[in-house]
């Protein structure tokens, strides 16, 4: 089993937090070419994890799961962190949430691409209409970012799983990070 | 189609056609578990949300599940048509959600070939 882009790690990574009945979870994305480091952050207020339960959660043995025993998406996300001369960070505390944080170096040959962003964004919000949910990328100095509460208020009672919004919101998404690479001259790091 | 302001403007008309789904008809749900990711859970959705705007199907809702033990079956589709069974399919490609929307969701016939379970209401 693989994951070819970190958009699917990001996509795994989301899914976590929803089963650990988060509301909220945030999701950063940092493309820093000074540093030369691609930096994923998911940060969730779900029922979190105790110091033990995160020493174990990246053996792929461990799962809170009783339906498949096997846990592999965090254990997947160290070994791809770890051989592209970067780490996996976990904080967690039971009650408050768990901050998941995927360090890459950016130029290394064995990264990943980052994949399709805006269809894991898309399908997060198209699954998870109730989520406050947001989305920031930063790109050198470009910010791009989308929250679930801002479209909402334009939206009034117009649902966020309308078939027309969902077009639109995929439409959004892959302008405004295209637009991130744009701007000016993007040397790839 | 992509400003916020245009985002405003399809408010606006959205509002003005009365065309507010609602939560009562079809269910298409996806298994969203790491298992489901690998295996191309993502391109799954992406396919049927594509084909509920381009059919324009007012009554379908896509939903997610986390992983049900049946891995090796990924990506798994459920197709729920009030008071029919619930049926599952497995190792959905993006050709097969195509079928099955048009052939099970749109017209009520089970696409065999895909079928991995059965659940009666």
């Amino acid at each position: 089993m693989n994951m070819r882009e970190l958009a699917l790690h990001v996509l795994d990574l989301v899914q976590n937090a929803i089963e650990a009945q988060a509301n909220q979870i945030t999701l950063e994305i940092k493309e820093d070419c000074t540093a030369d480091l691609l930096t994923i952050q998911v940060l969730d207020n779900g029922h979190g994890m105790s110091a033990d339960m995160v020493k174990d959660v990246l053996d792929p043995f461990v799962t809170t799961r009783i339906t498949r025993r096997i846990g592999l998406g965090l254990p997947l996300l160290d070994m791809s962190t770890g051989r592209s001369g970067g780490y996996l960070d976990i904080q967690s505390e039971p009650g408050k949430g768990t901050k998941i944080t995927a360090v890459y170096q950016y130029s290394h040959f064995d990264r990943p691409p980052l994949g399709d962003i805006a269809a894991t964004v898309k399908t997060i919000i198209a699954l998870n209409p109730e989520l406050d949910f947001r989305y920031s990328h930063i790109v050198r100095n470009q910010v791009f970012s989308v929250t679930t509460s801002e479209l909402l208020a334009i939206l009034g009672d117009i649902p966020l799983t309308q078939p027309e919004v969902l077009e639109w919101l995929g439409d959004y998404l892959t302008v405004g990070i295209a637009n991130l690479y744009g701007g000016e001259k993007f040397e790839n790091c | 189609m992509k400003t916020v302001e245009d985002l405003k403007k399809l408010r606006e008309q959205l509002q003005s056609q009365n065309r507010v789904r609602h939560n009562d008809g079809i269910q298409i749900i996806v298994g969203m578990g790491t298992c489901g990711i690998a295996a191309g859970a993502r391109e799954i959705v992406t396919t049927v949300m594509d084909e509920i705007a381009k059919r324009k199907l007012e009554n379908v809702t896509i939903q997610q599940t986390g992983c049900i033990g049946m891995c090796e079956k990924e990506v798994l589709v459920d197709v729920v048509r009030p008071g029919e069974p619930r049926i599952t399919y497995g190792r959905v490609t993006p050709n097969a959600v195509v079928r099955i929307i048009t052939d099970h969701v749109v017209n009520g016939r089970i696409v065999e070939e895909w079928v991995v379970g059965k659940i009666m209401p």
